[in-house]
């Protein structure tokens, strides 16, 4: 029976959130712009109003949740996203994969941020709030799911199957429930996509904050106030979108076969401007902290930051990047919404800003070059040139879709090796920030002239010239831009380093600068060396092509092939490849598949032995387990020079509905990844050519030789029944034990002989592995001889691909330590809007038992 | 001058640079029968090709052949202009590939006959509308 209630239920509270979002926007508004005796009353209708619609965003949530974990497949949400077999962690990464169910997660996080603001600061609720209500109520009619004349405003998720879809089952049969989703795409099946797509979208929700405050300022004209409590919020805001935008890149590098973590795809590209935006913001909010000044520029960035993320949004989601990005991205008719949306946004944030323009105030002074302003501003350029300069290619699908739409035509495409289009911009940009990091953080802990700068500068001087000149001379970097970035971020390690080094004593709470600063450096150290010295070492010098039909030599050149059980020499390690494993639920590791006898059922197996791992039985004989049946596991065993073994697992996906995936495995070094992933194998739906059968006659326990291997006849043993099929009084059923030996292990074949009535039937054994495939074609009792028919076909084997990513941990330290600097600054500044808002609380009631005394 | 004015003419100097080197790196969407005339004058440069997959009259995708154990694979590909090309794609099919509207390969001609592609971008057929038989 469709359960209705439970969609009506969503349906009904995400209305519900939509309205009671325009009722606190309203509120808000009047409350800003009420008079002292009206405000309070406005004030807590917009608090109430927000904390329903707080309470129901939360509920759709839920109830979205109950239907894609509760296996409602007569929703049209549960039925694409999800699959009976899926666990329930990845029921959350099933939430995400849906653009509704990313709306959503937004949502939520946008209605708890805003409450966290109406409980920490009062004094800027009404502005502020009626900003993220407004916000909010946008969001909210994306997944709105209403239609008003031919006008379709949204997208629900609570949509049934039969509304959502033209199948001719739902005409003859409208109750019909698909008995399984068809499935969560296999590269979102992975831990990172259960945690990055939230990081992400709180990082999105929270430069909503600072974009909020600036808004603030300009309609309450409160130009000097608002900097202080939005600082610590922009700080925290960079810090997890930028740990969002690394998750995923993590995701990228473990998951996705192109051989790194990032791609500069627009996709990419999309969450990296603005968040180098909301980077400049922080460092001229520091500046209007200190002295007043950049209070324009502070504003401007607030704002873009946002706009930016809205412009994402767009990008990503209208479809406009069909034609540009790897990523498919579907259109669900809310293109014009979400231009609305950006125009909105983009009109309103840049129009209040104009507006008060001639109003802010202006200081006259230029800045010296010796003051601290001055290199943190020229910093905050450079970092908006670096999100210009990826902004401008990434929205050539935009200028295109511009120009066609007043009747032109366009028809420029992105520049095809993206890499190093980006990149040989990026690296400059980054040469500079680097440099001015490194100089900028000693101008702001004191105050420079042009001896004293030379003073503090000159230990980190040598200690770059020292160090850079030798990793330059050793590694050996040979490359010029290779050369800038590397002695540009040692300097700036050292300079920060320094830095660090003098205030860890006296005061850690303001070390959060130094901290991210190094962080920085070390990213870009781990970046030059992972992506610029990655290095393919499966390299092919057998001299021979790996495949008749090859197209390329560069694929010839690269990969090594690997047969089964055999060894081959790949750089510094042996190779062995032996051979394909699954995942057995409840097992530790990965399990030959020999060891499984397939079933009717595709996801179960049955033992064919004890199944065991270090010690312990997991399985016994005949026990039936559940299996990944898409999930291939490719064993290869590696031992370097000095003797020490390690296994890889690479693998591939073979999905009927999404075809084929191949993930890498990672051999993590202190210094170095191995990264390896399968380039060719024999996949599951190739028939084999088997060839022409050979008789061969033997005597129990006598050899004989099938493709090259060593087989045994062991023993006979008479079976009581065949699969589940009873035998008569006068039917026979053997199954003859053979033993088959490669240079390592020994396989079994067990192929069986029957004779049910008058009928002869043989059932062979085939060992994938091996390229055999055995059967027992007759006996002849009173010989005591058995006749046994072989053919044989290609024995297993892999291609691979391996690639060394030098210091690739150098960038997740890196990583670690920005987000650990991120976390001391926003730390501190959050103490220094506490006190003040404590001190303000303070004098307030001081002022207002004053006045009840008079 | 001020510093400000230097400033600023530097900056709207990077700028103009970024905007130039857009311009100049940008590849162009266009056809294969363009591709080949720039094969031919040894322009290997690499473009882009928009197009649909091939289908046979009940709307199957037709003309799919993978090579190499599935890892990498050729099909038929109509462009904008009607020109039908076989393309040869080293990786292995992307998801959802057969059910894709429309497909864009970026590539070129390397060895005159065969279309290599580089990269293949999907645009897929929004779930909402999608006929998938159950």
């Amino acid at each position: 029976m469709i359960n209705t209630f439970i969609g009506n239920l969503g349906h009904f509270l995400t209305v519900f959130a939509f309205i009671t979002s325009l009722v606190a926007t309203f509120a808000y508004f009047k409350a800003t712009n009420a008079n002292e005796l009206k405000k309070n009353e406005w004030l807590k209708n917009g608090r109430w109003a927000f904390s329903l619609h707080t309470l129901s965003i939360v509920g759709v949530f839920a109830t979205l949740f109950a239907i894609v974990s509760g296996n409602y497949f007569e929703y049209h949400y549960a039925w694409s996203h999800s699959s009976i077999h899926l666990p329930w962690y990845y029921m959350l990464s099933a939430m995400w994969e849906g653009q509704e169910g990313s709306f959503l997660i937004w949502m939520v996080w946008n209605a708890l941020l805003g409450m966290v603001l109406i409980f920490t600061n009062k004094s800027w609720e009404g502005p502020l709030m009626a900003v993220f209500a407004l916000v909010q109520a946008y969001l909210a009619s994306m997944i709105l799911g209403t239609v008003i004349g031919n006008m379709q405003i949204g997208m629900s998720p609570f949509a049934l199957m039969r509304d959502a879809m033209d199948a001719p089952i739902f005409q003859s049969n409208p109750d019909f429930i698909p008995e399984d989703g068809s499935g969560l795409n296999p590269l979102l099946q992975s831990y990172w996509m259960v945690i990055h797509p939230p990081i992400l979208f709180l990082g999105f929700a929270t430069t909503l904050i600072p974009f909020a405050y600036a808004v603030a300022a300009l309609w309450t004209k409160r130009y000097r106030d608002w900097v202080r409590p939005a600082l610590p919020w922009t700080l925290f805001s960079a810090a997890i979108l930028g740990l969002g935008i690394l998750l995923g890149a993590y995701w990228a590098y473990e998951t996705l076969n192109f051989g790194g973590y990032w791609n500069w795809d627009p996709v990419e590209n999309a969450s990296y401007v603005p968040w180098l935006v909301l980077v400049a913001a922080i460092h001229t909010m520091i500046v209007f902290k200190k002295n007043h000044t950049a209070l324009k520029s502070s504003l401007g960035l607030c704002i873009a930051g946002f706009v930016l993320i809205v412009y994402s949004t767009f990008l990503t989601r209208s479809g406009i990047l069909g034609n540009a990005s790897v990523h498919s991205f579907t259109d669900l008719g809310l293109s014009g919404q979400l231009l609305i949306y950006l125009a909105a946004f983009t009109l309103g944030g840049f129009g209040i800003f104009l507006y008060r323009w001639k109003d802010l105030p202006v200081e006259q002074d230029e800045p010296s070059v010796y003051s601290r302003e001055f290199w943190i501003f020229i910093g905050a350029t450079t970092l908006c040139l670096m999100g210009f300069q990826v902004i401008i290619p990434t929205s050539i699908p935009v200028w295109n879709a511009i120009v066609e739409a007043f009747g032109g035509i366009s028809n420029v495409a992105l520049p095809t090796d993206q890499v190093a289009f980006y990149s040989k911009f990026q690296l400059w940009f980054a040469v500079a920030i680097a440099l001015l990091s490194g100089t900028g953080q000693f101008f702001y802990w004191k105050k420079m002239d042009s001896k004293k700068l030379w003073d503090a500068l000159t230990v980190p001087f040598l200690i770059t010239l020292v160090s850079s000149g030798a990793i330059i001379l050793l590694y050996p970097v040979a490359q010029l831009s290779y050369i800038a970035l590397l002695t540009a971020a040692v300097y700036c390690l050292s300079a920060n380093g320094t830095i660090l080094f003098n205030l860890i004593r006296k005061s850690p709470k303001l070390s959060g600068g130094a901290v991210t600063h190094i962080g920085m450096a070390l990213m870009l150290i781990g970046i030059l060396f992972s992506a610029g010295y990655s290095n393919v070492v499966s390299l092919n010098q057998s001299g021979m092509p790996i495949f008749k039909d090859a197209a390329d030599e560069k694929f010839d050149q690269e990969n090594i092939v690997l047969w089964i059980n055999r060894n081959r020499p790949m750089e510094n390690y042996q190779l062995n490849y032996k051979g394909r494993r699954l995942e057995v639920m409840g097992m530790p590791n990965y399990v030959d598949h020999n060891l499984l006898s397939t079933t009717g059922n595709e996801r179960k197996r049955v033992a064919k032995t004890e199944l065991a791992y270090d010690g312990k039985t997991y399985f016994n004989q005949g026990d039936t387990v559940e299996v990944h049946p898409e999930n291939i596991y490719f064993e290869v065993d590696y031992t370097d020079q000095k003797g020490e073994k390690f296994t890889l697992y690479p693998r591939a996906q073979v999905n009927p509905n999404m075809g084929m995936v191949i993930s890498p495995d990672i051999k993590r070094g202190f210094n170095r990844d191995l990264y390896t992933h399968v380039t060719a194998f024999i996949t599951p739906d190739q028939e084999a050519e088997w060839s022409a059968a050979k008789s061969f006659e033997a005597k129990m326990g006598a050899q004989f030789i099938v493709n090259d291997f060593v087989c045994r006849f062991d023993s006979l043993i008479t079976l009581p029944s065949v699969g589940g099929m009873s035998l008569g009084p006068n039917d026979v059923a053997v199954q003859a034990k053979i033993q088959i030996f490669d240079s390592e292990r020994s396989y079994f074949a067990e192929p069986i002989f029957l004779i049910k009535g008058n009928q002869v039937g043989k059932i062979p054994e085939v060992i994938e592995d091996l390229g055999i495939k055995l059967s027992l074609a007759n006996i002849k009792p009173e010989e005591g001889i058995f006749v046994f028919e072989a053919q044989t076909t290609q024995k297993d084997y892999i291609v691979l691909k391996a690639l060394e990513k030098p210091f690739i941990n150098v960038l997740w330290i890196g990583t670690l330590l920005v987000m650990i600097g991120f976390g001391i600054a926003t730390n501190r500044r959050y103490r220094e809007f506490k006190n003040l808002r404590d001190r303000n609380a303070i004098n307030d009631s001081k002022k207002v038992t004053a006045k009840t005394e008079i | 001058m001020k510093k400000a004015h230097i400033f600023g003419i530097v900056i709207i100097a990077i700028a103009i640079m970024v905007i130039v080197s857009t311009i100049g790196d940008s590849s162009t969407y266009t056809t294969f029968t363009v591709a080949q005339n720039m094969a031919q004058d040894g322009n290997k440069e690499a473009i882009h090709v928009v197009g649909q997959l091939t289908k046979d009259p009940q709307g199957k995708v037709v003309g799919i052949q993978s090579g190499r154990d599935m890892v990498s694979f050729s099909f038929t590909m109509i462009d904008n202009d009607g020109k039908t090309e076989t393309v040869f794609y080293n990786e292995p099919m992307p998801q959802d590939f057969a059910r894709s509207e429309q497909v864009v390969v970026i590539g070129s001609y390397k060895n005159q006959e065969q279309f290599i592609a580089d990269k293949i971008l999907l645009k897929c057929p929004s779930k909402y509308k999608e006929e998938q038989t159950i």
